[in-house]
């Protein structure tokens, strides 16, 4: 007995380590937070000189700002759209059914996001170019709903997954066409995790910056805009409210995907 | 009996009946999608390697050839291979590192609440934004930023500058040095890693691990002869993602970094101004090599059924 496994307390050193990933993972973040304000316009330096709001009013009277905001917006609103219709459609086939073929296509759905981003901006890439078609707005939207496509298929499979077949039935033998049944039984027990898996596409493609680059031509959506700054830095104190802002776009939908997630696991336990 | 012969009730029975037809009809816009948008694209870029560029006109002369290829073969190119695949082994072993102690605690000993709010920390930093998180390691790692204020109120600004005098890894400061990209990358993969980590850990059974104490095993080894093992299709499944993540990314080591190119930076530059894509297609080719035959040996090591 003298090697009892204690199961329920961590030792102290895991504990500390442990935290330190945490504040590791997060420290970079709230410094993100803190340079939106400060009032240093020609460097980083830390600690800031001063505080102010007055960059935030700057910002946002920028047409730049704004179109490539717009931009952002707009194609992640319709690759989310596209990849809901597609997700959902495939993640009803292959929830529960068992056919030949049914392998490759749950690997093949993964391959977007399993092989490097820069694989699929190249070959869009290569494809605009032999086609010859010029780069706008719908070349934008195919590189991002095609990941956008994975994210939602892997938030409603794996729902549809929990959800009773026998729901579905019970529906179907009281006379209700799979239509209806869809409508009334199967949709309020997948809502949540459709508009979860949504926010997240949404996330992802309002972010995405590595295939964009490839499929873009000279567009700038808002992290193309940021990329640039980067490389060229013209307007700190602008690109450091826009990184704040763009973070803030990104963290409101991650945060209500996860209740969402959350709130339907709970009651089903 | 009016319902039965109404058209949309006919279609419904008629899927009813004929699941193979309904399983078609649903499965046909994913892969109408990815077979047209994803497979072809990815076909017209091995078409566009074995076409080649005319240096002198700048158009792509469309007809079959090895020659671009043949282009990968030169040193530098070499060089870059090299750089790129020894920075993804390098990211990778310090993810796993770094990710376990966090993904452990996680899947072992955190209570459900507590396990639940460190499960959206983790969740949180990897879908906020790529490009901002990048940026931030601008700000931090810049000679005026904190990492250098905290390291001169540590009174340790003697070691930082003993390290950045090495050669190759070091440079004029961290942002414009091998030791800083590595540090970025490592940051913006870690969470991929922690989360299966966690997940492999969770189906640990706990009586596995009473057996090895009641056995005589101290908590050290039980850790490494019962824990580990277990745990390590899981960190094979986080090392794809960091892997690969690694060996495409081009932003990263264009942000913090020196001039020395990677992989994703050669394929960006030879696309762009130079309008070279059948080399950027052909240099393409060799991470989509590389990450096949990770994924072939990954699946042996059972990292698919850790996924």
């Amino acid at each position: 007995m003298r090697f009892k496994y204690d199961d329920t307390r961590a030792s102290w050193g895991l504990r500390l380590s442990a935290g330190a990933v945490i504040l590791f993972l997060h420290i970079p973040i709230w410094i993100i937070f803190l340079y939106a304000f400060t009032t240093e316009e020609a460097s980083f330096r830390f600690p800031p000189p001063g505080l102010t709001t007055q960059w935030f009013g700057v910002t946002l009277q920028r047409a730049d700002f704004w179109e490539a905001f717009s931009l952002s917006l707009r194609t992640a609103a319709v690759a989310t759209a596209i990849a809901l219709v597609i997700g959902t459609l495939a993640s009803m086939a292959l929830a529960r059914t068992r056919f030949f073929g049914r392998e490759p296509i749950s690997l093949l759905i993964l391959l977007p996001i399993a092989l490097p981003g820069i694989v699929t901006g190249i070959a869009l890439r290569s494809a605009i170019g032999l086609t010859g078609v010029d780069f706008n707005f719908w070349t934008i939207v195919v590189g991002h709903a095609t990941f956008a496509v994975v994210t939602v298929y892997n938030n409603v499979v794996a729902r549809l997954r929990r959800v009773s077949y026998s729901l579905t039935e019970a529906s179907m033998d009281l006379g209700a066409s799979p239509f209806q049944t869809f409508w009334y039984v199967v949709l309020p027990n997948i809502a949540s995790s459709l508009l979860a898996g949504a926010l997240l596409a949404f996330a992802l493609s309002f972010d995405e910056v590595i295939v964009t680059t490839f499929t873009a031509g000279p567009q700038q959506t808002l992290p193309i805009w940021i990329f640039s700054q980067l490389t060229r830095p013209r307007d700190r104190p602008v690109t450091n409210v826009v990184a704040l802002l763009v973070m803030l776009a990104t963290f409101i939908p991650i945060i209500l995907a996860y209740r969402l997630t959350q709130d339907s696991h709970t009651e089903r336990n | 009996m009016n319902a039965t012969s109404s058209p949309m009730r006919r279609l419904a029975t008629f899927f009813y009946l004929h699941p193979s037809w309904a399983l078609v009809v649903l499965l046909f816009p994913i892969l109408a999608w990815l077979g047209v948008v994803y497979f072809g694209s990815i076909l017209a870029l091995l078409t566009q390697s074995f076409y080649s560029l005319d240096y002198f006109s700048g158009l792509i002369n469309r007809q079959f050839t090895l020659a671009t290829y043949a282009q990968l073969f030169t040193p530098a190119n070499l060089e870059i291979f090299n750089r790129t695949f020894m920075m993804s082994v390098m990211v990778t072993i310090a993810c796993a590192v770094i990710a376990f102690p966090l993904g452990y605690y996680m899947g072992y000993f955190a209570s459900p609440r507590v396990k639940g709010t460190l499960y959206l920390m983790v969740l949180l930093p990897l879908w906020s934004s790529y490009i901002v998180r990048v940026y931030s390691w601008k700000l931090i790692l810049a000679q005026e930023g904190i990492f250098t204020w905290v390291i001169t109120k540590l009174g340790l600004l003697w070691l930082l500058e003993w390290v950045l005098e090495l050669p190759v890894i070091g440079g004029p400061s961290l942002s414009f040095s091998f030791i800083g990209t590595f540090l970025v990358f490592v940051y913006i993969w870690l969470p991929y890693m922690i989360l299966p980590i966690n997940a492999a850990i969770e189906r640990v059974p706990r009586s596995l691990l009473q057996a090895s104490a009641d056995l005589g095993a101290t908590p050290a080894t039980t850790l490494r002869k019962v824990i580990l093992p277990l745990a390590f299709p899981g960190i094979v499944a986080g090392s794809i993602f960091t892997f690969s993540l690694t060996l495409g990314d081009y932003i990263i080591p264009g942000v913090i970094g020196n001039s020395r190119y990677f992989i994703g930076q050669a394929v960006y530059a030879h696309q762009g101004t130079a309008g070279n894509i059948p080399l950027a297609a052909a240099m393409t080719v060799v991470p989509i090599i590389i990450m096949l035959c990770y994924l072939l040996v990954a699946r042996r090591l059972g990292a698919f059924d850790a996924l």
